[in-house]
C-alpha cells in the first residue's frame, strides 16, 4: 500500500506503524462526570467498518508526523491522507 | 448411517453406492428455541453440543456462504493447551481433552493427530518465561517438556541454532498438541449435529434482530424472518458487522491473518514448531507441504488477503530459523479475518439485548478452541450461567479492569 502523505507525496505503508480507528484523536474529557464510561467507550469500544475506515499511522520511519488515512477496509485502497495535526485543529486543506 | 471400518470395506465390495450427503439442506422453520448464527466451526461444534451435551432441540444454525467457508477453512490447524494465564489456560486444556476424543464422538475423521508443539527459547530470560508458563500448564493437566539445546538438536537437527540474533537456546514441548483436519472438524461437527436434528441453513445471511422492548424476538435474514428464543453469535471475523445490526459496539478489530502451504515434500518437519521471536511457525500436513505463517498484517480489514511486506517477513523468519527452506517453493498463501479483541482473549457472554448471546474475539488462535468454545457456549446458552472453565471470557470484563492479556500489550489489537 502507499499512503500520499500530504508533505511527503506517495510513500510505502512499511514506513508507517499503524495505530487505530481516527476517533483516539477525540480524547474525552478526564474531569467529566461521566469520564469512566467515557474512558472505557475511548480505549476499547471501535466502530470496526467494513468499507471506509478513518485512521491513525505513524511515519516513523520518514518524517514522524501522524497522519490520518482514509481507507476503505475492504479493498486496502487508501482514499486520502491529511495531517492528524490539520484534522485535530480542524484545519481543512 | 455410522461410518466404520467395516463399512468401508462394504462399500468397496459394493461399489460404493451406499454413501450420501452428511448432511440434510432443510428449509427454515418460522420458529426455533435456538438460533446459531455463524456455520463454522464454532457455530457448529455449539449447535451440536446444544443438542448431544445438553439435551435441547429445535435448533438451527444460519450460514450466509457455505458451512465452514470462513476461518476453519483457512487456518493452519494447529491444536495447542500452552498457555499461561489462569482465564485461559484451563479453557484451552479442556478443548485439548475434547479434541483427544472427538474423532470417537462424531464418528467422523478429523485426523487429529498429536504430534507435539515446541516453541523456542532464545535466551536465558526467555527459557525461565518458559519454565513458568511449563509450570502453569501442568497446573491445568496439560503436561510439558523444558527442552534444552541438545535434546533438541536430536529432535529438528535442521534448525539454525547458532542464528547470530535469535540463537536457540531450546524449546518448550508439549506433546499433546498437534494438527487436526480442519475441514474435517467442520463437517464432522455439521454431520453430528445434523444427525440430531439441528438444521444447518446455508445460504442464510442475517441482515437484521428483532428486537422488542430489550428482548430478542428473531433475525431477520435473506430467506425471512425467523423467530428465536435464543440467539448465539458465532462469526469470529464478522463479529462487529453482526452485533452492530443489533446496537452494539465491541471491543474488537478486524484484521487479516495470512498463511501459506509450500509444495508437499517428504517427512521432514517433526510436529509444530514456533519461532515467536522471529514471527515464524511451522509444521507439515499429511500431504507433505509445509504450512507456516506468522503475523498479522496490523491494520484494520475485512478483505481476506493481506499484503506483499507480511509474507517477505514471513518468509524471512523462516530462512533465518530453517535454512534449508530456501529450497521448498511456495504453493500458495491465503489470508483469513481475525476478531483481534483488546486483551488478544476472547469473549463468551451474554449481552444487554435479553436472549443474544456472543461468542467472538478469538484472535488468530480459534481453531485450536473450537471444541471447548462450542461446549461452553452451549452451556452457556443452556443453562444461561457460564462454563466453569470460560467464567473469565465476559465481554465486561473491559470496564471492571479484568483483561486476560497474555502478552501484556494493553488494548492494542494488532500487536496481541
Amino acid at each position: 500500500m502507499l499512503i500520499p502523505h500530504p508533505l511527503l507525496g506517495l510513500r510505502d505503508a512499511q514506513e508507517f506503524t499503524y495505530l487505530g480507528d481516527a476517533t483516539l484523536l477525540n480524547r474525552p474529557d478526564p474531569q467529566s462526570e461521566t469520564a469512566d464510561a467515557a474512558f472505557h467507550d475511548y480505549v476499547y469500544l471501535r466502530d470496526n467498518p467494513a468499507g471506509v475506515h478513518r485512521e491513525l499511522w505513524f511515519h516513523d520511519a520518514g518524517d514522524r508526523s501522524w497522519l490520518v488515512v482514509t481507507r476503505d477496509t475492504t479493498t486496502h485502497e487508501i482514499l486520502g491522507a491529511e495531517l492528524a495535526r490539520d484534522v485535530k485543529l480542524g484545519i481543512t486543506a | 448411517m455410522a461410518f466404520s471400518g467395516f463399512r468401508v470395506v462394504k462399500e468397496a465390495l459394493t461399489g460404493h453406492k451406499g454413501w450420501g450427503p452428511l448432511w440434510r439442506n432443510p428449509e427454515p422453520q418460522a420458529q426455533y428455541d435456538f438460533i446459531i448464527i455463524g456455520g463454522g466451526g464454532h457455530g457448529l461444534a455449539t449447535a451440536y453440543h446444544l443438542a448431544k451435551t445438553y439435551g435441547k432441540s429445535r435448533i438451527a444454525v444460519l450460514e450466509k456462504g457455505w458451512l465452514g467457508s470462513g476461518n476453519i477453512g483457512r487456518n493452519t490447524t494447529i491444536i495447542r493447551s500452552n498457555y499461561l494465564l489462569p482465564g485461559n489456560q484451563p479453557f484451552y486444556e479442556f478443548s485439548m481433552k475434547l479434541w483427544e476424543n472427538q474423532e470417537q464422538d462424531l464418528n467422523f475423521n478429523s485426523m487429529v493427530s498429536q504430534r507435539t508443539i515446541i516453541n523456542l527459547f532464545h535466551s536465558d530470560g526467555q527459557r525461565d518465561a518458559y519454565r513458568r508458563r511449563g509450570n502453569a500448564m501442568h497446573l491445568s493437566g496439560a503436561g510439558g517438556t523444558l527442552l534444552s539445546q541438545h535434546e533438541l538438536r536430536e529432535i529438528a537437527p535442521f534448525l539454525n541454532y547458532d542464528n547470530a540474533r535469535f540463537p536457540i537456546k531450546g524449546g518448550l514441548r508439549q506433546e499433546r498438541a498437534g494438527t487436526a483436519r480442519h475441514d474435517g472438524v467442520a463437517w464432522g461437527y455439521a454431520r453430528a449435529a445434523d444427525r440430531l436434528g439441528v438444521d444447518l441453513i446455508q445460504n442464510c445471511e442475517v441482515t437484521g434482530f428483532r428486537i422488542q422492548a430489550g428482548k430478542l424476538q428473531g433475525v431477520e435474514t435473506t430467506r425471512g424472518y425467523i423467530g428465536a428464543k435464543k440467539v448465539g453469535v458465532a462469526v469470529a471475523g464478522s463479529s462487529s458487522r453482526v452485533m452492530a445490526q443489533a446496537g452494539i459496539r465491541l471491543p474488537i478489530e478486524s484484521h487479516v491473518l495470512q498463511a501459506f502451504v509450500s509444495e508437499g515434500l517428504k517427512p521432514i518437519i517433526p510436529g509444530v514448531i514456533t519461532f515467536g521471536a522471529g514471527h515464524f511457525y511451522v509444521s507439515q500436513s499429511d500431504k507433505g507441504g509445509l504450512v507456516f505463517g506468522g503475523d498479522i498484517d496490523g491494520y484494520n480489514t475485512y478483505a481476506q488477503r493481506g499484503n506483499l511486506p507480511v509474507i517477505e517477513d514471513v518468509l524471512e523468519g523462516g530462512m533465518a530459523l530453517m535454512p534449508m527452506l530456501g529450497r521448498a517453493r511456495l504453493l500458495r498463501s491465503w489470508g483469513g479475518i481475525m476478531d483481534m479483541s483488546m486483551d488478544g482473549s476472547p469473549i463468551i457472554d451474554r449481552t444487554e439485548i435479553e436472549g443474544l448471546y456472543l461468542n467472538a474475539g478469538w484472535c488468530y488462535g480459534g481453531f485450536k478452541a473450537t471444541p471447548a468454545s462450542g461446549y461452553t457456549f452451549a452451556h452457556l446458552l443452556a443453562t444461561d450461567t457460564p462454563h466453569d472453565t470460560a467464567t473469565a471470557y465476559r465481554l465486561d470484563r473491559f470496564a471492571r479492569g479484568y483483561v486476560i492479556d497474555e502478552k501484556g500489550v494493553g488494548a492494542q489489537p494488532n500487536l496481541h
